[in-house]
């Protein structure tokens, strides 16, 4: 997967972290507008796929050498495993309790902890598509 | 009545390619039909007429909103749907790895 | 409105039954990509913001994998085997009749018990909201959160969502189980 040609590579560089700002914006404003946490980490994980997409598996340098191949390979998939376990134990905890206040309905700051459960659910899935579709490219290079 | 009647002929069509294809792909193809076919029916069961999305204006007053509770439901089944599909895709390519097709049929029959 | 379902649910139907007879894998998956979106608009219809953003994105996400999986392996179909060539004569396999005919007597049956349950649902348009009067009433002031399906998934049912992060981790870690193994040549 050598990546494609220098206009898409371009386009891309300068797309991908627009997408990943609107990724954002949905994620914090899942309690205000339709969106969330769901929403929000596929577009996260979609402005990674985008970029591995055009610019090759290389980009995220994971298999730059035969020798440190599977250490760069391990290395990243453990970071994303790591934040999906995170965003697991994090994002909801036992007793679902709104400890943080409330504030006003309608505003940014309000809801209570639900804003940030959502953000540890974006993480969480946007994590665990990227993984998914890293193994499938990683898999293709491998033979 | 008739998109209920429709919905589960949807289902049906998904359940058809389940049980007579013979290619690994067109089986997940048609186990992601069948999803489709129940997230739609969930949708279709909370509609209510004249209903506005679910998202509630606080400085006016509640009009009438659609039913929230299937489509909490549906949010989380359409990502869990996602990552079935693709483990199933992930089991589908690992056996092209090994017995060269899609064939489910040469697939039993060549052991080992 | 219902007009407007019924045709998005015909388009739905002639999209599966083409990506399941297709001779090429490819506009198999294309097909199967025009019933994730006509599911889109569907959404958009039936006043359900958040499943139509959610659902448009995981569709392009799956259709990305499935292509994936496709350059991988091959895009030919299996060759077809309705007809038995013997001594350059094709005959009808005589199963194929049996199997049709069996799926007719099914789909009647199918057909039969779906009108019996189907009295008890209400007509498409009216929905009594059971539970859900509660979470409609207080849901902005118990909660906070002015989109109420998002209040609903994560304060009333935090426990589901808990379930589906766990089912979805778990499914990430088959995936990597499945493609990471190394496989003995043969």
């Amino acid at each position: 997967m050598k990546g494609m040609t220098i206009i898409v590579k371009n386009v891309t560089a300068l797309l991908s972290g627009l997408i990943f700002l609107y990724g954002c914006y949905i994620v914090l404003h899942g309690h205000l507008t339709p969106g969330g946490g769901f929403a929000g980490g596929i577009i996260i994980a979609g402005s990674f796929i985008l970029l591995v997409i055009a610019n090759g598996i290389q980009y995220f340098r994971l298999n730059k050498e035969k020798e440190e191949s599977s250490l760069f390979e391990g290395a990243g998939i453990f970071c994303f495993l790591l934040l999906a376990t995170g965003g697991l134990f994090l994002a909801v905890p036992v007793f679902f309790k709104n400890l943080l206040p409330g504030g006003t309905p309608g505003e940014l700051l309000s809801a209570g902890i639900i804003p940030v459960y959502n953000i540890f659910i974006g993480i969480e899935v946007a994590a665990a598509l990227l993984s998914i579709f890293l193994a499938f490219v990683i898999f293709k290079t491998e033979d | 009545m008739i998109t209920y009647l429709l919905c589960f002929i949807l289902f049906l069509v998904g359940l058809y390619g389940v049980l007579t294809r013979k290619n690994l792909i067109k089986i997940i193809i048609g186990l992601s039909v069948m999803e489709y076919s129940l997230y739609l029916f969930l949708a279709l069961i909370g509609y209510i007429d004249g209903g506005a999305a679910p998202i509630i204006d606080p400085s006016k007053p509640a009009g009438l909103v659609v039913d929230p509770l299937p489509q909490a439901f549906v949010l989380t089944a359409i990502v869990i749907g996602l990552a079935t599909t693709a483990l199933l895709l992930a089991i589908a390519i690992r056996l092209y790895k090994k017995y060269n097709t899609f064939d489910i049929d040469k697939i039993n029959t060549l052991k080992g | 409105m219902e007009t407007t379902l019924i045709v998005i649910l015909i388009l739905m139907i002639a999209g599966a039954l083409h990506a399941l007879h297709a001779r090429d894998l490819l506009s198999a998956i294309v097909s199967y990509a025009v019933v994730g979106y006509s599911l889109v608009v569907g959404f958009l219809v039936l006043k359900a913001p958040d499943l139509a953003i959610v659902q448009i994105v995981v569709e392009t996400i799956a259709l990305i994998i499935m292509v994936s999986v496709l350059i991988i392996s091959t895009r030919e179909d299996l060759a077809k085997r309705d007809t038995i060539i013997i001594k350059g004569q094709s005959y009808i396999n005589v199963r194929n009749l049996a199997y049709i005919f069996f799926a007719v007597v099914a789909g009647f049956f199918l057909v039969y018990f779906f009108n019996m349950v189907s009295s008890g649902l209400e007509p498409l348009g009216v929905h009594e909201t059971r539970m859900a009067t509660e979470y409609i009433k207080n849901g902005v002031e118990g909660t906070g959160s002015v989109n109420l399906v998002t209040g609903v998934l994560l304060d009333y049912r935090g426990f589901d969502t808990l379930g589906e992060a766990t089912i979805l981790f778990t499914a990430v870690m088959g995936i990597l189980a499945i493609l990471r193994l190394k496989t003995h040549k043969i």
